[in-house]
């Protein structure tokens, strides 16, 4: 449906439509954002031998992150003497923006895709790396020296990680020949890539927690070494603009990996096609986010000299390996 | 033309991983470090000035605020000098009380040395774990004394208060669940390679260096020096215990970790022992005249505390107020080696470095 | 040293004072006086003694009193009075002696053989001059009425203790025994002229008393029988007297008191109780010719420490040096404030001597001078010693350890800081706790507040 309006003639009444749709998007991510927040605190609660909110919102803290983003608006806008202002205040704008633009290559089902372009799976990793100008901005523009750290540290680590983070899904498309997502999916329909690209995915998924500066690679932030890394001179909502990119990321990433790999909306069996391709979008991206929690709770942060190592020394040729494995299997056996 | 630039940072007094109000001034060049100089003095209260006008048993309090993660040792070091010059005998129960008090204290402080250092390098599960399981010695010793941290439990000849009914049963049930416990913890944390390559081979030092900066405790004993005041110059009834000395050859962050972990396996051995041979009734205060007077003369003892050797001098004249008080704190000595260590290296390895020390800043700073 | 000595001589000389009153009192009792006074009088005598020139003041009220609780319960009926009568008696001569009780074992063992040998020797002189008895009690009467009022009564308590002692041992040579000792003493006294081997022998059979007395009591707190218990004792005594050997007694008490009660624990505090008594037997026991024989176990080490450094360094390097008795006997030197930094040196790098530990320095403001205290351990020798220097209190400059110790540093930087004494040859000395714009050094004992109000 998305499509034919992409090709309509422009118009006001157009524009309306796409507004209102984007802000639905909008509404609906940040819904997703809500309670993906609550969601990591209660699974990482429990795992830790706790609860977690269980006051506001019945004993589930259903309106806890609600209560809490309205507290960040109505809080005081600081902005550091020394900072840069204008710098400061884009940041995070820049930063939070493309995650949002991804979104729309992500096919959700087969029915439901904002823009199914050709080379949407270019386009989504292509976007994505401009987050990190918004990082960077960030912890220059606080003038502040952990935030300049942290910056740094966001820009290689993110910068680094990128690449084996593509290098990987090249088997996947090498079996394809294809970038669109949506045909990425079809491809599926006997088999996820899970198991036919076992090294592409794990190398993506390690590659992805990196992309999301999530535990272990969570170094741009790293609370213990650099208090909060690049936005450490951010409060108030616009602090809230970088949680939110984090978390709009975790959205995209994870469905992102649900279309590659855990074949998005298919079934896994044919016969349990009567349950809509939705619920087995949403099931699958529920166990990756959940996934993403439960490393979060477990592992230790890496150190910035070892992560470096680990990307461009294990993860890089690894990737590389994949390809060169998946082009022979390809050329000899099919 | 590239210019590089050494970089002043500021790591504290308001840091999240410095234990405290410490502060580390540190010249970076990029993320690796060229200079450390320790700041400290944030949190000095003076406490030997206060205590030349303090009665020896008025005393007691404070020391609860010096290392307030292990106050059981603390309060057991200054009314061990107070004892020793007055050649008080203490009554066995009372004896048995505090062992068991400053065992499990030390597992206590141990707990929370692991698990603040784990939480220095980005796990936050762990923390949890440990402070859960440190709930529990918070409340066996809240029993015995009715404060949670700053327990004033100790007297001069004594003890305040006996342990209540079914006490020693809850400590004896406490020792088999934590070794349970320990066992998860190696499994979450001792194996993890993430953790390996943070710790192992990091922050260096030998044998002798260690003796020469004056570090004691976990500290000494990960460079595979065999030396426990517990063992080696036994106090109170240490000598009825059978237990080990743990100790590391590798002298890194590792090797620290392990010690403390271990330690607290060995204190749980201490306890055990202490359950069993427990009388079942006694004096819990020796006769001690009402106003406590230390005899005219000086006198330092020093026993083994979970960060090191803590050391209490007392210089009498004879007064009920000791002339001149002085602590020797462990954790302030074993942090003299810190600017020697972190040399060359980077600001993680930094967090690690300081970690490993476990330091209690009230401690530091007197 | 020679201080010591002043120390031991002078308590020596107190003990035997407050012996022959003690024995003066006896007497007393003996001629039937005396019992009515006893409830009010330790303290008194408490504070006689406290008056007492001796210099260390280590015959304080308050541990007698303290001691005689202890002595309470333990002995199982003694009346109250009387018990710390007793006690003081027994405190005079452990005060000295506290602290190595717990940990030697030589000199215990030592001490109460020659005890015993006086013992034997006593009680034979007891059998022959138990005649002379009624003689020698008119002659302490004497006496007692010369001593001061003060004086009198605790002495008669002892003497009352004597007899429980006796009674509880049902030997009447005992009583003889003490009649004639206490005569004896009385005799020397009152005379003036003691002959030079009697008095230690004297002394030593009033400890003698107080030794088995002492196993009496950890017996009894070991649980034993009131009639087993006299038996035990009596036995001990026995066996001290017959083979002249206090130590075998002693194991024989031990084991009895262990086969008595089974409990590690209690056959641990009957053998303190006899370490104790065996302090007190020495603490008596000291006479001239004695005094070279030191009781710290780590008198040795001390002469070591003496010995090597005197011979590598000279003699002079050295103000004092002694064995600490209130710091679990840790061998104490003074050096001078020339030599610190050379005595140091030499300590952490001999070869027989490798204190290659710092565990402790510290300065006190002694208000007549400046004193830095240095606890040094040797992991090589696991052996203490402290290091003590004098320094000017007007211009508190001393040389800085730092470079022996790499562990000084923040002491040092701590004792300049809050007393001010600056250590030359510090790499970076700074007011570590207070900041440089700190105005005083508040540990001097003249410091006034800056600012009063905070």
């Amino acid at each position: 449906m998305i499509e034919e309006l992409l090709q309509s003639s422009p118009g006001l009444m157009n524009f309306g439509i796409f507004f209102l749709l984007a802000v639905v998007l909008l509404l609906v991510v940040l819904g997703f954002v809500t309670y993906a927040i609550l969601a990591e605190r209660k699974v990482l609660g429990y795992m830790q031998a706790r609860h977690g909110p269980n006051q506001l919102g019945g004993k589930w803290g259903l309106l806890q992150t609600v209560a809490d983003v309205l507290k960040l608006l109505i809080k005081e806008d600081v902005i550091p003497k020394a900072a840069d202002r204008p710098l400061f205040i884009i940041a995070p704008i820049i930063a939070f923006t493309p995650a949002f633009m991804v979104l729309a290559t992500i096919p959700f089902t087969d029915k439901f895709q904002f823009a199914d372009i050709g080379v949407g799976l270019l386009y989504y990793i292509a976007v994505s790396g401009m987050t990190i100008f918004g990082m960077v901005l960030g912890g220059w523009a606080s003038n502040n020296k952990y935030a300049l750290l942290g910056g740094m540290r966001a820009g290689a680590q993110m910068i680094s990680y990128e690449i084996p983070l593509v290098m990987s899904v090249l088997g996947v498309i090498l079996l394809t020949g294809s970038l669109n997502l949506t045909d990425i999916v079809v491809q599926q329909e006997h088999g996820w890539f899970i198991l036919y690209q076992p090294i592409a995915f794990i190398v993506f998924f390690i590659a992805s927690i990196a992309e999301l500066n999530r535990t272990p690679f969570d170094l741009p932030e790293s609370e213990n070494e650099l208090v909060a890394g690049y936005f450490v001179e951010y409060s108030g909502f616009r602090w809230a603009f970088f949680m939110l990119t984090e978390y709009v990321y975790m959205f995209a990433m994870s469905s992102l990996i649900t279309v590659i790999f855990l074949g998005g909306w298919l079934p896994p069996l044919d016969i349990l096609g009567f349950i809509p391709g939705a619920v087995w979008f949403a099931l699958k991206f529920c166990v990756v986010v959940f996934v993403y929690m439960w490393l979060r709770a477990t592992l230790p942060r890496f150190r910035i000299d070892r992560l470096m190592e680990f990307a461009w020394k294990v993860l890089f040729p690894v990737a590389l390996a994949n390809i060169f494995l998946t082009a022979l299997i390809k050329t000899l056996f099919f | 033309m590239i210019r590089t630039e050494e970089m002043l940072l500021n790591v504290g007094p308001q840091h999240p991983s410095t234990h405290g109000v410490f502060r580390l001034v540190v010249k970076i060049d990029g993320e690796i470090i060229t200079e450390a100089t320790p700041v400290i003095g944030y949190l000095h209260r003076g406490t030997e000035k206060l205590a030349e006008d303090l009665q020896y048993t008025q005393i007691i309090p404070y020391t609860d605020r010096m290392d307030y993660l292990s106050a059981m040792t603390n309060n057991y070091v200054i009314c061990h000098a107070v004892e020793t010059m007055m050649g008080i005998q203490i009554p066995e129960r009372a004896d048995f009380l505090r062992v068991m008090a400053m065992e499990l204290g030390r597992i206590a402080s141990h707990l929370v040395a692991w698990g603040t250092y784990i939480l220095d390098l980005g796990a936050t599960s762990p923390f949890i774990y440990a402070f859960r399981d440190r709930e529990m010695i918070i409340n066996m010793l809240n029993e015995l004394s009715g404060a949670r941290l700053t327990f004033n439990y100790m007297r001069v000849g004594g003890v305040k208060w006996d342990a209540p009914e079914g006490w020693v049963d809850g400590v004896r049930e406490f020792v088999p669940y934590l070794r349970e416990q320990l066992k998860g913890y190696h499994n979450l944390v001792s194996g993890n390679e993430i953790f390996l390559d943070r710790v192992k081979g990091v922050g260096v030092y030998s044998k002798e260096e260690a003796i020469n900066y004056s570090l004691s405790g976990p500290n000494l004993r990960s460079t595979g020096v065999k030396w426990d005041l517990r063992k080696d110059e036994p106090y109170s009834i240490y000598d009825r215990f059978d237990f080990n000395v743990i100790t590391r050859e590798e002298g890194d962050c590792l090797a620290r970790y392990h010690v403390r972990l271990e330690e607290i396996e060995e204190s749980l051995k201490i306890l055990e022992q202490a359950c069993e041979q427990f009388p079942a009734e006694g004096e819990i205060m020796a006769k001690v005249p009402k106003i406590i007077k230390a005899p005219k003369g000086e006198a330092f003892v020093r026993i083994e505390s979970p960060r090191g050797e803590i050391g209490c001098y007392i210089s009498s004249d004879g007064k009920k107020e000791p002339y001149r008080l002085k602590f020797r704190r462990p954790s302030f000595y074993n942090l003299q080696i810190l600017p020697k260590l972190l040399v060359g290296e980077n600001i993680a390895n930094l967090i690690a470095i300081l970690g490993a020390v476990d330091i209690v800043l009230g401690e530091v700073d007197g | 040293m020679s201080g010591e000595k002043d120390l031991d001589q002078l308590k020596k000389e107190a003990v035997a004072k407050a012996k022959a009153e003690a024995i003066a009192k006896r007497q007393a009792k003996a001629a039937g006086e005396g019992a009515p006074k006893q409830e009010d009088k330790p303290a008194e005598q408490a504070l006689s003694q406290d008056t007492h020139p001796v210099e260390p003041a280590q015959t304080a009220g308050t541990p007698a009193e303290d001691g005689a609780d202890l002595a309470k319960k333990k002995a199982a009926a003694a009346a109250k009075a009387k018990a710390a009568a007793l006690a003081k008696k027994k405190r005079e001569g452990i005060e000295e002696e506290e602290a190595p009780a717990p940990v030697e074992t030589t000199p215990a063992s030592a001490q109460p053989s020659e005890d015993g040998d006086d013992l034997a020797k006593k009680k034979a002189a007891a059998v022959a001059k138990a005649k002379a008895a009624a003689a020698a009690k008119r002659k302490a009467m004497e006496l007692a009425g010369e001593s001061t009022p003060a004086e009198e009564t605790p002495a008669a308590q002892t003497s009352d203790e004597a007899d429980d002692l006796a009674k509880k041992k049902a030997a009447a040579v005992a009583k003889a025994k003490a009649a004639a000792a206490a005569k004896r003493k009385a005799m020397e006294l009152a005379g003036e002229s003691t002959p030079a081997e009697e008095t230690p022998a004297v002394d030593a059979s009033d400890d003698g008393d107080d030794l088995a007395k002492k196993k009496a009591a950890a017996v009894a707190k070991a649980k034993a029988a009131a009639a087993a218990k006299a038996k035990a004792a009596a036995t001990a005594k026995a066996k001290a007297a017959g083979t002249g050997d206090a130590d075998t007694a002693a194991g024989g008490d031990d084991e009895k008191a262990k086969a008595k009660a089974a409990a590690v624990a209690k056959a641990k505090a009957a053998a303190a109780a006899k370490a104790k008594a065996a302090g007190a037997a020495k603490g008596g026991d000291v006479s001239p010719a004695d005094t070279a024989e030191k009781p710290s176990a780590n008198q040795p080490f001390l002469d070591k420490y003496r010995k090597v450094i005197e011979e590598n360094l000279g003699a002079d390097v050295l103000e004092d040096s002694y064995i600490n008795k209130l710091s679990k006997d840790v061998p104490t030197l003074v050096a001078k404030k020339d030599t610190y930094f050379k005595v140091a040196q030499f300590l952490k790098y001999n070869e027989l001597l490798g204190f290659d530990y710092l565990s402790e320095l510290h300065g006190t403001d002694f208000v007549t001078h400046m004193e830095v205290y240095v606890h040094l351990f040797s992991y090589k020798n696991r052996q203490s010693v402290a290091l003590k220097v004098k320094i000017d209190r007007d211009e508190p400059t001393i040389e800085s350890l730092q470079p022996i110790w790499a562990g000084a540093n923040w002491p040092e930087c701590e004792a300049y800081d809050l007393l001010g004494i600056k250590f030359t040859g510090h790499p970076n000395l700074h007011r570590i706790m207070l900041g440089e714009d700190w105005v005083g050094h508040p540990l001097r004992k003249d410091y006034e507040p800056y600012d009063v109000e905070v």
